[in-house]
């Protein structure tokens, strides 16, 4: 971390010349160049993502490191380019800076499904990074790391590679290119060998070499499974979260804040807290109080401790009320109609069914934290999070100081899903720190804390119509009921409304390959003030759920097979979303006959550019029923790490499955009735399934993996237990009408 | 009034509440920051510990209660060289976000130390209080697996 101690926003690296590997290269319509935003204490930064020291190559990663392997493949693509040694590099997390926007955020931003883009839409969404870039949005989200980086990574290690050959050609009177690199040194025909640590100073005030990239059947790096970067860390307990930064006089915060959502705080008395041993102050911070003690324990006892008046919130009494409040957004207008083929209107339905999926916590491992010290007037926070530019911002907002006067370290993210987009954390812990000045805070989060402040995702309602002729679907007709994720969210992080047809609200149901002669997907946004926020695949995790649970209604209503049924519909629309099915089908022997003991479920979504296909197969057991295997296919393109590419989507689906079994939060006078695992708890290691995945590298356009396994968990789970005991359940979770192994 | 604690090895003096957890006093008095907090109510593993060499939910047990010398993940490797555990991690490639994974092998080196070869069911069974919220479990069972292996002078792998 004191590798990036100085750096701070807006200041030009000494000798820096234009941005190499950042936005100055590739298709975006906005050339200005991006200013380097490293300025480290020795050694030089050749560009945003290099830094070359007497210890050695750091790789500055420009996404938060979460578990999904995104430190790990961004360096190998900087690595692969530049010849550094893979085992020697550094990778740490970049600073907020605006070099590091995220321009793949706004490749999903067109209203047509991903899988049927042409290639001037794809055109079109390429020019679209362009706002992420003029907006700053340096946010990992959307699956959208590797894709964003591909080009710009490569490009930074590559033009960095050639400005120190240039450097070692002058130094030695030969042409460059007869100069080779390998494992972080310039070697001449003759043999000598220059170490890049020689070479970097001069290297950093030389204009850029504009050069191509490497073909990819010469990565040497891309296309293995690496050693993960981070592995030896968080194997030893030596890998930095949010609350592992041990600071000089540090005292120890929780908070305790109105869990009856959108209420406040009347009044209250801290002299109960006060009487637990160890706490020392009381601090109010208007919706609730902060507790600083010696100990994270006695602040939790304190917090507990303190009698607090709290107001209502305004929320529906019920979650019954909830959905009823949901249930009529129905009545008014779509806000979009996103699908509409044919004439659904005038087919009469077969089928008329309606789902509910409810409101689920993030629930990372990692409850909420941070640490933060104002000192003389700079304030210094350490926050695991995913988007660090919003993050500064608050965090100089609630001290009330200026940006120039915040440093913000990202460290490890203990899960993140979505959660740690949001920035109330470190408003909490920039706010503490500005009333105790000069004291380091530890801030702590309680686990129910954490659950009972998340930004859910929001419950949903689907009415669906369908109608099957001959063995196919003739009418697929839905009509989503949710409040809007993407202008909650965006509204709280971009500080703008954001107004016209709501893409996220209905992706994984309108942008689905199926060849359907009647098929609408119209979206309806629901008007309640709950809290919510991106969630593990966002929209798709609910629409998902909608849309493959309806296709297996219609399928059975056919009397067909609904794997074969999938792909009869599937195949022409998509050879490539068909070829997953196809291996499901292949891996999990679809087909051949089973006991009655087992049910077999199908499910496949597209969903940040990668189809994934699940077959779930559940068995009965004395004890219960047991999710006893998983079969996962996806097609994400280009693979440039294999064994990340797994562990992200057996990850997915676990976290897919976890919900779709037990996971729901319901409310009570606007305060969530789950705080802590045992209300809402997991899967864990014996009623996990056994996971196969087949990876296909058929997709001629690169797509995400942290996010597609999500999607099609839950209803290829539904599906299975339809299978085993011929009940269609139409809502999550499904723990209340299955006695799952828990 | 203060209490006295071996902790890896090394005997230290806590000054805080005897009440308080372990946990604490690990994370916040010693700076022992590899054991983590998750839930507080013994319900994710994530604060595992060793006393005396069983694994324990240090969230659980007061200071004043510590009946044995304490084992965090700091002291599971002699100094450089890792635990025959932590190597069947890394070569299994097993943590993503790891918050979860110093409680896990804490948890399953008492596993181990119990049941040099332990099967599938009982890997599950001792691993049950354990949460990963990544999902690493696949890869968590087959590293025990290939840590027993190694263990028992086998190769591993
Ligand atoms: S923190 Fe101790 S078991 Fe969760
Ligand atoms: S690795 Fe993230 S919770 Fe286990």
């Amino acid at each position: 971390m004191s590798r990036l101690g100085k750096i701070t926003r807006r200041t030009l690296l000494v000798g820096a010349v234009a941005v190499a590997g950042g936005a100055a290269f590739g298709t975006y319509k906005i050339r200005k160049p991006v200013t380097n935003p490293l300025r480290p204490e020795h050694g030089a930064s050749l560009n945003p993502y290099v830094i070359i020291d007497q210890q050695g190559i750091s790789i500055i990663a420009p996404r938060a490191e979460m578990g999904q392997g995104v430190h790990t493949t961004l360096a190998a693509l900087v690595a692969e380019e530049l010849d550094a040694d893979w085992e020697s590099i550094r990778v740490l997390h970049g600073p907020p800076a605006a070099a590091y926007f995220n321009a793949a955020l706004a490749h999903g931003a067109l209203p047509v499904p991903d899988y049927d883009l042409k290639p001037w839409q794809r055109r079109v969404t390429q020019g679209l990074g362009a706002a992420s870039k003029l907006l700053g949005l340096q946010v990992t989200g959307g699956s959208t790391s590797t894709v964003d980086g591909f080009e710009r990574m490569r490009l930074a290690g590559a033009s960095a590679r050639e400005a120190l050959k240039a450097v070692a050609a002058d130094r030695l009177g030969v042409v460059r290119g007869d100069l080779r690199t390998e494992a972080g040194r310039v070697i001449t025909p003759d043999g000598t060998e220059i170490d890049y640590r020689d070479l970097v100073e001069a290297a950093a005030t030389r204009p850029v070499p504009q050069v191509e990239l490497r073909h990819p059947y010469e990565w040497k790096l891309l296309g293995q499974s690496l050693p993960r970067s981070d592995m030896r860390a968080k194997v030893t307990g030596q890998a930095e979260f949010s609350t592992d930064i041990v600071l000089e006089g540090m005292k120890f915060a929780t908070v305790r804040i109105c869990p009856y959502l959108g209420g406040g705080m009347a009044g209250f008395d801290p002299a109960p807290a006060l009487a637990v041993a160890g706490v020392e102050r009381v601090l109010d911070l208007g919706d609730g109080v902060a507790v600083i003690a010696s100990n994270t324990w006695a602040a939790m006892q304190g917090a507990e401790a303190v009698a607090i008046d709290w107001t209502p919130s305004h929320l529906p009494a019920t979650t019954d009320a909830m959905f009823e409040q949901i249930a009529q957004a129905f009545a008014a207008r779509p806000n979009s109609t996103m699908r509409d083929q044919g004439a659904p209107d005038d087919i009469p339905a077969g089928i008329e069914v309606e789902y509910r999926v409810p409101f689920l916590a993030h629930s990372t491992m990692e409850p909420m934290g941070a640490t933060a010290v104002l000192q003389d007037g700079h304030l210094t926070v350490w926050v695991g999070n995913q988007a660090p530019r919003e993050h500064l911002k608050v965090a100089a907002q609630a001290a009330g100081i200026s940006e120039d006067n915040v440093t913000l370290h990202t460290v490890f993210l203990g899960g993140g899903f979505g959660r740690r987009v949001e920035t109330d954390i470190t408003r909490q812990a920039a706010r503490i720190a500005a009333l105790v000045p000069e004291t380091p805070i530890r801030l702590t989060w309680s686990r129910e804390e954490d659950m009972r402040h998340d930004f859910y995702r929001p419950a949903a309602i689907a009415r669906m119509r369908g109608a099957v002729e001959d063995g196919r679907a003739v009418l697929f007709d839905a009509q989503i009921a949710a409040p809007s994720v993407t202008r909650a969210a965006l509204g709280r992080i971009i500080g703008r409304q954001m107004g016209g047809p709501d893409k996220g609200h209905v992706e994984g149901a309108f942008d689905q390959p199926y060849a359907i002669p009647n098929y609408r997907v119209a979206g309806h946004l629901a008007d309640l003030d709950v809290p919510i926020g991106f969630w593990r695949a966002v929209g798709n995790s609910f629409n998902g759920f909608f849309h493959e649970c309806f296709i297996d209604e219609l399928a059975h209503a056919a009397g067909r097979d609904p794997l074969q049924f999938r792909l009869d519909h599937v195949g022409v629309e998509s050879p490539v979303a068909g070829g997953v099915l196809e291996a499901v089908r292949d891996m999990s022997d679809w087909g051949a006959p089973v006991s009655e003991n087992v049910g077999r479920g199908v499910a496949m979504i597209w969903s940040f550019g990668t189809p994934t296909a699940v077959v779930i197969d559940l068995e009965r057991e004395a004890r219960g029923i047991r999710i006893a295997r998983a079969f996962m296919a996806c097609d994400p393109g280009l693979v440039l790490d294999p064994a990340i590419v797994r562990a992200q989507m057996e990850s997915g689906l676990i976290y897919g499955l976890s919900a779709a079994v037990m996971g729901e939060i319901t409310f009570t006078d606007g305060r969530a009735d789950q705080g802590n695992f045992p209300e809402y708890d997991a899967l864990r290691m014996f009623n996990t399934p056994r996971i196969e995945v087949g990876i296909l590298q058929d997709n001629p356009h690169m797509g995400g993996v942290g996010e597609p396994g999500t999607p099609p968990a839950m209803p290829a789970l539904a599906n299975a237990l339809f299978a085993l005991t011929g009940q269609r359940v139409r809502s999550l979770p499904l723990l209340p009408h299955a006695d799952f192994l828990v | 009034m203060s209490v006295s604690l071996t902790v890896n090895g090394t005997v230290r003096q806590s000054s805080l509440d005897p009440e308080t957890p372990l946990l604490w006093v690990l994370r916040d008095e010693f700076g022992l920051t590899g054991t983590k907090f998750g839930c507080g109510v013994a319900a994710c593993g994530a604060c595992t510990v060793h006393i005396d060499g069983e694994a324990v939910r240090a969230c659980q047990i007061a200071l004043g209660d510590v009946w044995g010398p304490v084992t965090t993940i700091e002291g599971l490797s002699q100094g450089y060289t890792l635990a025959p555990l932590q190597q069947a991690w890394v070569r299994h490639q097993v943590a993503q976000c790891g918050f979860c994974q110093s409680g896990q092998i804490m948890q399953a080196a008492e596993l181990l130390a119990q049941n040099p070869a332990p099967t599938d069911a009982e890997i599950d069974e001792a691993m049950a209080g354990n949460l990963c919220r990544c999902g690493t479990y696949s890869v968590i069972r087959a590293a025990i697996h290939d840590a027993a292996r190694a263990l028992n002078g086998g190769s591993a792998g």
